[in-house]
């Protein structure tokens, strides 16, 4: 890893501290989400629509030292794969940022509803896709490839949560009509979760190129057998 | 000594010449003989006895080629830059984690418990690549520019989710080592502490709902008995058996209740017993034979001892864990069930699976993801019928969680379900901690 350029390892390492910082940040506003969600906490949900900014500017400032390190540099092999997989890493950390604001947007409606039995199923599939998201960060940092795979292999676990959800909140609004209101909110938290799965499998695929060189294909998914693995 | 004898030697052999030289008529030819000869003992010596050279020439014990390596900067440095000695010992032997972190945000140095709680730790790796919280990154990176000491919360997001309180300070820069200011962290465990105050609340919410039901019908079976069946023994005998029942089942949630309650403050901890997985479940599986003979149901143990595997665990967490879930094969797989356990490797190694299989009527698929829920039922009343809490697999979850495993849950309906435990073996991150 060394190079005869002592300040290119400097401005390795400073990347890949920088995305760890990113990850921390995702982690917590995803969290910080979910809790608003859980306890009904609108002020909450409103820190974590104002601190997802510092997350795009996160994110603007890495992709620009990539971008810089690329051009005065010129890294090839492990060194040019550790910048791309930086800057997508980076982007996808911002996306999973922004679905964390969205699912604070619509912890604010739901606080001053009617409490409901289902948040609790949410809030389970949330901790399931945090417990990912944080693995595939530690993939990351560690570039260990055995636990890059075990996230993207139980991505569907995930998936099955989802499937499992949406027919439950489906059922609650055929049974009250009052409720399709809630279950419209609920239902989109729910998506948003699912997506932040996918994203986590992402950053999980960029940990195994890395490393790798090489692109994972062909993801498990839910099949119909239901074979379905109950979280670690 | 032996290459002084040689040197000294060799000039006795040189001075001769050299004396020869002076009688001699070619005395310049002769006495540069003699110097080579001298010149060549010495690189002689010095090849041959190699351990003995360069100490002399150095005052401070010193060779050319160690200083080159000691660059302090380097990433590749291992050894850390901490004072040897009796201040170093008592640091190392802390029970807390503590580590030193450089101007540049590396990791210059930690001690063994940090190492043992945070595996990812290596001395030039940068500390937010360890411990990423944003509070915890902020603090560090303050203090390391104005040195004003700090404290902060953080709580890490994987499984065990560990709260910790981290108190950062900076230290001056050292100009007898050349060796800048850094930021000295010590760090607190508050997992439990936290977890014992939220427990007591959880505790009290799925006791006070789940015993409320047994609680009325002994409270109605009461009434009875006072009032109606004042006079009607047989009718007596009926009711206190039914009271008897319902107080087991109140007995047997409470004691479920603490059972997870303790597995659940011990979650972060990691288990430290090299135990053999295999030989456990044998011995749950025998154990469990009268059981299942009561009720008419086969336990087929294909499992092979002799392969001698090893993980990290708790015996009796481990025993509880294949106890219920051939518990649940019993209760759960239908008339005259066969259950069969066996175990299998892992596709890329480091793994061991042991499966519990029934010849049940299976789970919908809908209603897996929620199997390891607290007090969560696939079918209420053929649980209650069967004596069921509702926390046998929320347990399992938590104490595979400790464990650093997964429950691996397989299901078609009528055609049985399977309940595959994975366990990580021993001899991989563990050990080495």
């Amino acid at each position: 890893m060394a190079h005869i350029v002592a300040s290119f390892d400097e401005d390795l390492v400073q990347v890949q501290a920088r995305i760890s910082e990113m990850g921390g940040l995702a982690e917590e506003l995803f969290a910080k989400s979910l809790d608003s969600v859980r306890n009904r906490d609108a002020d909450l949900a409103r820190e974590v629509i104002a601190r997802d900014k510092d997350l795009d500017d996160m994110e603007m400032d890495l992709e620009e030292s990539v971008v810089k390190t690329i051009a005065l540099r010129q890294p090839v092999a492990n060194d040019l794969r550790v910048l791309i997989a930086a800057m997508k890493i980076s982007s996808t950390l911002e996306r999973i940022g922004d679905l964390s604001k969205n699912i604070a947007k619509r912890a604010i409606p739901l606080s001053s509803a009617r409490p409901v039995q289902l948040t609790s199923s949410i809030t389970r599939m949330g901790r399931e896709t945090m417990n990912q998201l944080s693995k595939a960060l530690n993939a990351h940092a560690s570039r260990d490839v055995d636990l890059a795979l075990e996230v993207w292999n139980q991505d569907y676990e995930i998936d099955e949560m989802y499937n499992a959800i949406f027919r439950e909140v489906t059922t609650y609004m055929v049974e009250d009509s009052r409720l399709i209101g809630v279950g419209a909110q609920l239902m989109f938290i729910t998506k948003n979760l699912e997506r932040i799965g996918d994203h986590t499998t992402q950053i999980a695929e960029l940990v195994y190129y890395i490393v790798k060189g090489e692109t994972l294909e062909d993801r498990p998914k839910g099949d119909p057998t239901g074979v379905i693995f109950a979280e670690s | 000594m032996d290459k002084w004898l040689y040197i000294v030697l060799s000039l006795i052999a040189a001075s001769v010449l050299a004396a020869v030289a002076t009688l001699e008529v070619a005395p310049p030819l002769i006495f540069v003989a003699a110097l080579l000869i001298a010149a060549g003992a010495w690189t002689f010596a010095d090849r041959m006895f190699p351990n003995e050279s360069g100490a002399e020439e150095n005052g401070e014990g010193y060779s050319g080629e160690d200083e080159s390596e000691g660059d302090p900067v380097g990433p590749e440095t291992t050894g850390t830059y901490f004072a040897p000695g009796f201040a170093r010992t008592l640091i190392e032997n802390i029970p807390g984690p503590v580590m030193a972190v450089s101007e540049k945000g590396r990791v210059t140095y930690y001690n063994a418990a940090a190492g043992q709680e945070f595996p990812q730790l290596k001395n030039a790796n940068h500390f937010a690549n360890v411990i990423r919280a944003p509070a915890f990154v902020a603090a560090v990176t303050e203090t390391l520019k104005d040195g004003v000491a700090r404290s902060t919360r953080f709580t890490t997001f994987d499984s065990t989710g560990k709260l910790f309180l981290a108190n950062i300070n900076r230290t001056d820069p050292d100009e007898e080592s050349d060796f800048g200011t850094q930021a000295v962290i010590q760090l607190e465990d508050y997992t439990l502490v936290e977890r014992t105050e939220r427990q007591r609340s959880d505790f009290i919410a799925n006791a006070s709902h789940e015993l409320r039901t047994p609680l009325a019908s002994i409270i109605g079976y009461i009434e009875t008995l006072q009032n109606h069946a004042r006079d009607d023994p047989e009718a007596q005998e009926r009711f206190l058996a039914i009271m008897a029942r319902q107080a087991e089942r109140m007995q047997r949630l409470v004691d479920d209740l603490m059972s997870l309650g303790r597995i659940e403050m011990n979650q972060h901890v990691k288990p430290r017993e090299a135990l053999d997985p295999i030989s456990i479940m044998s011995d749950c599986a025998s154990a469990m034979l009268p059981l299942a003979e009561q009720d008419g149901a086969v336990i087929e143990v294909d499992l092979d001892p002799s392969i001698g595997i090893e993980v990290m665990g708790d015996r009796d967490q481990l025993s509880q864990v294949f106890t219920n879930l051939l518990d649940n094969a019993l209760k759960y797989g239908g008339e005259a069930s066969r259950v069969k356990v066996s175990s299998v490797m892992g596709a890329s190694g480091g793994k061991i699976g042991i499966t519990v299989a029934d010849s049940g009527p299976g789970i919908p698929r809908d209603k897996i993801p929620r199997l390891t829920e607290r007090f969560y039922r696939v079918n209420v009343n053929q649980s209650r019928n069967r004596g069921g809490t509702g926390l046998g697999l929320a347990i399992v979850k938590h104490i595979l969680t400790r464990h650093g495993g997964r429950l691996e849950i397989a299901s078609e309906e009528g055609r049985g379900s399977r309940f595959t435990v994975w366990l990580p073996l021993a001899n991989r991150k563990e050990s080495a901690a």
